[in-house]
């Protein structure tokens, strides 16, 4: 059988896909969320993760930011996209590869187990400075902040450790140096 | 202390501020406090609709041939989903609608209340923006944004929705301060490097084409003559969309007529073989491009758009120029009389060739049709409508299907904002309620809502608006007893199955019009056919006219799917020698 596909939206030469962390600062308005989300689901954009915060409470600022996986094409629309919106102020786009922007992830952990254990799981966090929230005679919660695919990899090898449960943010970026992004 | 106001007062205060002649509603519970001070706002006139998509659609003809935004009133729950399709068909075709909703009051809302829905959460994608307002203190400013924004850059819907107990609250009222420059979204990004590289680009090309669309006739009236302006100080030739007819006279010899999947054989051939394709306010639909692969292979690409985010979204193109349409031809022309003044003249030479192979593209005749005694056929009944209402400054709607295409290829514009069609959202049921509106707007002109048969059944109920507030329409049904358009593709791609493509038991559309108290004609052969389009012109009440044409007739010439523009179908003769590979089968 012939594979349906669209004349029309069939696309030539597709792009190559790359990972874009997009901040957008928007008014915190209610449904402002929604907005943003819904325009990536309703045009078919991916979303990989979502932080958002209000970061001015005296303006109502908010700041959204979006780890995207597209092809320059649809990132540019991404982009575009978002602008047209009444509350976005201003969108900012980096690549994930840039060495100019810090991206962070938070994790927490919960590990059970006996003492070895438990310090065998605080050792394995070592690089990616751990802080124990909590502590039991069985278990402990440890946070870590770190890159996305360093915290997959530690919420894989805690598992011999006694992890129970992952819970994580999504990225946040910030340029690094002086400069901010207007 | 200054005045207080409701918020149902407050609606009205804005609307006149913002001078809105007319309102096109239907009430109900979660506006009833609006509807309690229409009478006290006499410059404001309601229209009475049916249905609330009717209310939609009323506005968009009104604002498409206005130019003015169209203000819609609905009630909360079933009246705010009804009017969601109207609001999308403007979303798509970017015209200026604003909707105030009535809304459950605000402690009510989240608890499923009676006639409750999510109105801001179910609109959201199909307007611009759209506001709950909960809190009174914001009613006004946010009904003034509300116009900003609907106005401003690319024109399109917006809703403010308003909970019942805001429409009771008092409040003080600040007239609009009127801003001389808009500062919404609306940006002249183009600087006059752009202008001075598309005239090198110009001046370069020896097969040129401009291909311009509705944001030409968005751009008000004012674009239009600067577009005819614009082709007449550079020869070259033009081709405008579905949306853009009116945009440049269609009887002009320069208009190569509309493009795309029903275009003619010429704008099409100019558009695939060109070297300059300057698109002006058209947005590379997939009814336009065809095969994207195969889409003008050749060409170097300009872009004029106000819409930054129409650029590279579906073809990509050398040159963007981000403004509003008629500021970028005014700088344009100005430069290129500057710079290279007798521009036509001097490269008249280099772009013959290209005039001569127009020519011989013309010389097709790709809109013709084998004309019968017997029967009438449906591209004939356009062509006499035309010839004999043309000096009329007349208004056309249209439905969509098959007589929309005719009526696109047969009917010849030569002003802006006098055609109003469903092409991005293709709407059945759009053409009636929209002539209602255009004629509310333009009460002395003619007004022909080109139809079909099961296309009109779709909103037939706002015949009952037009009729209570005298509103002569005349609603021209080509009637072939088929949804035509999919029976159509049925016998081009689906081996003649008509699956349920066929009406049976259609009205008596002349009984029809003479219940709902308006006049009915039927014209079933060629020969009365003269007589019955003047005797409905001269009718000055709203008339259903059944004009029975050929059952079988098919819209050429065509861009079969998953071809390029350069391999069209050319009518019946044609047909029969190109067959429809499988693969193109699937395609839509």
């Amino acid at each position: 059988m012939t594979k349906a596909k669209s004349a029309y939206s069939t696309p030539g030469k597709q792009g190559k896909l790359g990972t874009h962390i997009i901040v957008v600062w928007v008014d915190n308005e209610a449904g402002v969320l929604a907005r943003v989300v819904g325009l990536f689901s309703g045009r078919g954009y991916n979303i990989e993760s979502l932080a958002v915060a209000e970061i001015d409470p005296k303006l109502n600022i908010s700041r959204i930011t979006i780890v995207t996986t597209g092809t320059p094409q649809v990132i540019d629309q991404i982009k575009l996209q978002l602008k047209k919106l009444v509350p976005v102020h201003k969108v900012a786009d980096f690549k994930r590869e840039d060495k100019e922007v810090i991206f962070k992830e938070m994790a927490l952990f919960k590990v059970v187990g006996n003492n070895s254990k438990k310090d065998k799981a605080l050792k394995a966090c070592k690089k990616y400075n751990p802080v124990i929230l909590d502590k039991t005679n069985k278990s402990y919660v440890i946070q870590i902040t770190a890159l996305r695919r360093q915290i997959d990899v530690m919420s894989k090898s805690l598992k011999k450790f006694g992890l129970v449960s992952v819970s994580r943010t999504g990225a946040v970026a910030m340029t690094r140096g002086s400069e901010v992004f207007k | 202390m200054s005045k207080l106001y409701s918020g149902a007062e407050i609606v009205f205060k804005c609307l006149q501020d913002q001078e809105v002649e007319f309102v096109f509603g239907y009430p109900g519970g979660a506006v009833l406090p609006i509807y309690d001070e229409l009478k006290n706002f006499n410059s404001v006139k309601h229209i009475l609709v049916r249905h609330e998509q009717g209310a939609g659609h009323a506005a968009e003809g009104y604002a498409r041939s206005s130019g003015k935004p169209g203000v819609v009133f609905v009630t909360s729950g079933p009246g705010a989903t009804n009017v969601v399709t109207a609001l999308t068909d403007a979303f798509m075709d970017s015209i200026p609608l604003v909707c105030i909703s009535g809304q459950v009051p605000t402690h009510l809302i989240g608890t499923d209340a009676f006639q409750e829905c999510d109105t801001t959460g179910i609109t959201r994608p199909c307007t611009k923006h759209n506001w709950l307002v909960k809190d009174i203190k914001d009613l006004g400013k946010t009904i003034h944004k509300a116009f900003e924004v609907a106005t401003t850059g690319r024109p399109g819907p917006v809703l403010v929705d308003i909970p019942k107990d805001v429409q009771f609250q008092k409040t003080g009222y600040t007239k609009l301060k009127k801003q001389k420059k808009l500062n919404g979204k609306i940006h002249n990004q183009f600087s006059q490097k752009d202008i001075n590289e598309l005239i090198k680009l110009m001046s370069k090309a020896s097969k040129p084409i401009f291909y311009t669309g509705g944001g030409v006739i968005n751009s008000g009236p004012k674009a239009s003559e600067l577009l005819r302006e614009l082709v007449s100080v550079t020869g070259f030739p033009i081709t405008t969309t579905l949306q853009g007819l009116g945009s440049y006279p269609g009887e002009d010899s320069y208009f190569l007529g509309m493009l795309g999947m029903h275009g003619s054989y010429e704008a099409n051939n100019a558009m695939h073989d060109c070297d300059l394709m300057i698109n002006i306010g058209a947005r590379f639909d997939d009814r336009i491009t065809g095969k994207i692969d195969e889409f003008s292979p050749k060409s170097k690409k300009v872009h004029i758009d106000i819409d930054p985010s129409s650029i590279n979204k579906n073809v990509k193109v050398d040159l963007p120029i981000i403004g509003d349409v008629a500021e970028v031809i005014t700088s344009t022309i100005k430069t290129i009389k500057k710079v290279k003044p007798g521009f036509a003249k001097s490269n008249k030479e280099k772009i013959s060739k290209w005039w001569e192979k127009i020519q011989k593209w013309r010389s097709v005749n790709s809109f013709d049709f084998v004309n019968s005694n017997e029967t009438i056929k449906p591209q004939y009944a356009v062509q006499r409508l035309y010839e004999l209402t043309k000096n009329k400054d007349t208004y056309i709607t249209t439905e969509v299907g098959q007589h929309q295409m005719w009526a696109a290829q047969h009917y010849k514009f030569d002003k802006p904002n006098r055609w109003m069609t469903s092409g991005g959202l293709g709407t059945m049921g759009y053409g009636l309620p929209a002539a209602v509106g255009v004629q509310v707007a333009h009460p002395n002109k003619l007004v022909i809502d080109i139809a079909g048969e099961a296309s009109v059944l779709m909103t037939m109920q706002e015949m009952s608006t037009a009729v209570q507030y005298s509103l002569p329409i005349k609603i021209f049904i080509l009637n072939n007893e088929y949804m035509g358009m999919v029976r159509q593709w049925q016998e081009l791609l689906h081996e003649k199955n008509y699956s349920e493509s066929y009406t049976a038991a259609l009205p008596d559309f002349v009984k029809l019009a003479e219940a709902y108290g308006c006049v009915g004609i039927r014209a079933k052969t060629p020969d009365e056919l003269d007589d019955k389009i003047i005797e409905m012109i001269n009718t000055d009440r709203p008339v259903i006219f059944d004009c029975m044409v050929d059952k079988e007739e098919n819209c050429f010439p065509m861009i079969p799917s998953g071809k390029p523009h350069n391999q069209m179908l050319l009518g019946e003769k044609d047909r029969k020698e190109t067959k429809i590979s499988k693969k193109g089968k699937t395609l839509v």
